[in-house]
């Protein structure tokens, strides 16, 4: 454990040496604090529903880009030599690394506390939806940077890294909105992979032990595919 | 100390080490040496648990390797080719984080880092980035980071490569310094690094054990024989044969060059009998003036190079 305490916090601290960290958290607040106050005075109503209901399509795009280079990065520069080598289990990698993405999207909420509170002043803001709102953005964000992690794990490349999580953050995302052309019985399946369908739940306020359980599988299965990728380059 | 026995390594079709078995005690510096793509990188990647071998066994101290990796990835200190390191972080930071996950108790961690910095002329970097850094800061750093815990092995996978030679020399005292309690394992292509600081050298090639001894005993136990190389004043060619050639034991004489009447030749002698007094004694009788008269001991890049020699 204590092995994964130190690895997060190398990884933490490495996005901030570099640039990555302050342009992700410029581009994540400038995305969602202009559609959200864009659209917050037209409709004329002191909930959140405007940002929240957009953030899984900004994480699908934010989250790889924070992820990518976790493995990517090693594998190019052939540190993940001396990472392995160093006496630490492919656990504790994948922890460390895990965890330092998931604890970078919660350092990337926070500054968007600023936005319930300025609600709050406008007029009677329901802080249940916010609470559960963040819980479910957290969640949310853990099952992305695993498949992210995932992603990295199989290619040196940190752009096809980058690409390829996106692609499946958006297709996770999005299947539940891809649905109307199909047989109304693989509806409830496929509606149950989708992350949006899940997050939305959770975003009303309803923390429902289905969606919390969706996410934590996600998280799951991403990071044992990612424990047997490493596996498989020995 | 470190036991392998019929070690094997298959990349898909191309088998990159092949059957090596070898024994290392404690006290040994091993120079593993071959040409390029001989498998000695890949030999010392199994060595650290890096890759899995596709057959035979390792065992270090008294682990297997596949039983207990913790146990012998906390023993072994190992620097990778080209020491690849984080580029981002900082020195400090680094040596830092290696002390940490090395376990080195905090109260005893920056003592450490300090006598690191000092053994491997860091300290004028400590606070740059290491991707800023010259290719033998880098290299030190790497090294810094191999000696951290103080390990009871010490992989160094072409230690020396980017150092200038005032480096080299420092570095190679530092490997023969910690070499008498430790044991050592170098892999170079730069034979006389290998003659400088080991006490046995290995060579491979194509993946398989060629050679394996002490840098004397090699030179010992390859069958070519002696090389004499003689110059000589006022002296012709045709007259050095007549009055060498029946010596016993000179199985050939060679002109190497002619300046005038300077004659330099070359005796090819029958091992391992010492021909240079019955040579002398020759070249006494006549009036032939003598500048220059040496025996070549083989050296260990004649031995390499007899030994990896493509077919």
């Amino acid at each position: 454990m204590q092995q994964v305490t130190h690895i997060f916090k190398k990884e933490f601290g490495v996005y901030f040496v570099s640039p990555i960290a302050y342009i992700v958290i410029s581009i994540f607040l400038l995305v969602t604090g202009w559609f959200f106050f864009s659209a917050f005075f037209l409709f004329n109503q002191a909930t959140l529903r405007g940002f929240f209901g957009l953030l899984p399509v900004t994480l699908s795009f934010l989250v790889p880009a924070i992820t990518m280079r976790l493995f990517s990065e090693e594998l190019n520069v052939g540190s993940y030599e001396i990472l392995l080598t160093l006496p630490v289990t492919s656990l504790d990698v994948i922890l460390g690394k895990f965890l330092a993405s998931v604890a970078f999207i919660a350092a990337m909420l926070i500054p968007t506390i600023a936005y319930p509170i300025t609600v709050s002043f406008l007029g009677q803001l329901d802080w249940g939806p916010v609470v559960g709102g963040y819980t479910g953005a957290l969640l949310l964000g853990a099952a992305f940077s695993s498949v992210g992690l995932f992603v990295s794990s199989l290619t040196r490349n940190q752009i096809i890294a980058f690409i390829t999580g996106m692609a499946i953050c958006f297709g996770l995302t999005l299947i539940d909105k891809m649905l109307f052309f199909l047989p109304q019985s693989m509806l409830g399946f496929l509606q149950y992979l989708g992350a949006d369908f899940h997050f939305q739940n959770i975003s009303k306020g309803i923390l429902d032990s289905r969606d919390i359980l969706y996410f934590l599988s996600v998280c799951f299965i991403a990071l044992y595919g990612t424990y047997l990728g490493m596996q498989e380059k020995r | 100390m470190i036991q392998v026995e019929d070690l094997t390594k298959y990349y898909g079709d191309l088998c990159a080490v092949d059957h090596v078995s070898l024994d290392i005690k404690t006290g040994e510096i091993l120079g593993l040496l071959g040409p390029n793509g001989a498998g000695k990188t890949t030999i010392l990647r199994m060595l650290t648990g890096f890759l899995r071998p596709t057959n035979g066994a390792i065992r270090i101290k008294d682990y297997a390797i596949d039983e207990k990796p913790l146990e012998i990835k906390r023993i072994i200190g190992y620097l990778p080719e080209s020491a690849p390191l984080y580029r981002d972080m900082l020195v400090y930071d680094y040596l830092s984080y290696v002390a940490d996950i090395r376990e080195i108790e905090a109260k005893t961690k920056f003592a450490r880092i300090r006598n690191m910095a000092e053994l491997c002329g860091l300290n004028n970097v400590m606070h740059q980035p290491i991707g800023e850094l010259s290719k033998g800061y880098n290299q030190r750093v790497g090294l810094a980071h191999a000696m951290m815990n103080d390990p009871e092995i010490l992989i160094l996978d072409e230690p020396t490569s980017g150092l200038d030679p005032n480096q080299i020399v420092e570095i190679r005292e530092i490997i023969r310094g910690i070499g008498k309690e430790k044991t050592i394992i170098i892999s170079t292509h730069i034979l006389s690094e290998a003659e400088a600081t080991c006490n046995r050298v290995v060579i491979i090639n194509r993946g398989r054990i060629v050679a394996d001894g002490s840098t004397d005993t090699l030179g010992q136990s390859t069958s070519q024989g002696n090389l004499i190389t003689v110059v000589l004043q006022n002296a012709d060619m045709e007259s050095v044969e007549r009055g060498l050639h029946s010596i016993r034991g000179i199985e050939d004489i060679s002109l190497v060059n002619e300046q005038g009447d300077i004659l330099g030749i070359k005796i090819t002698c029958r091992h391992p009998e010492d021909l240079r007094g019955e040579i002398y004694r020759r070249i006494k009788e006549t009036n032939w003036v003598l500048l220059e008269f040496h025996q070549e001991t083989k050296s260990l890049e004649n031995i390499f190079r007899s030994l990896t020699k493509e077919i």
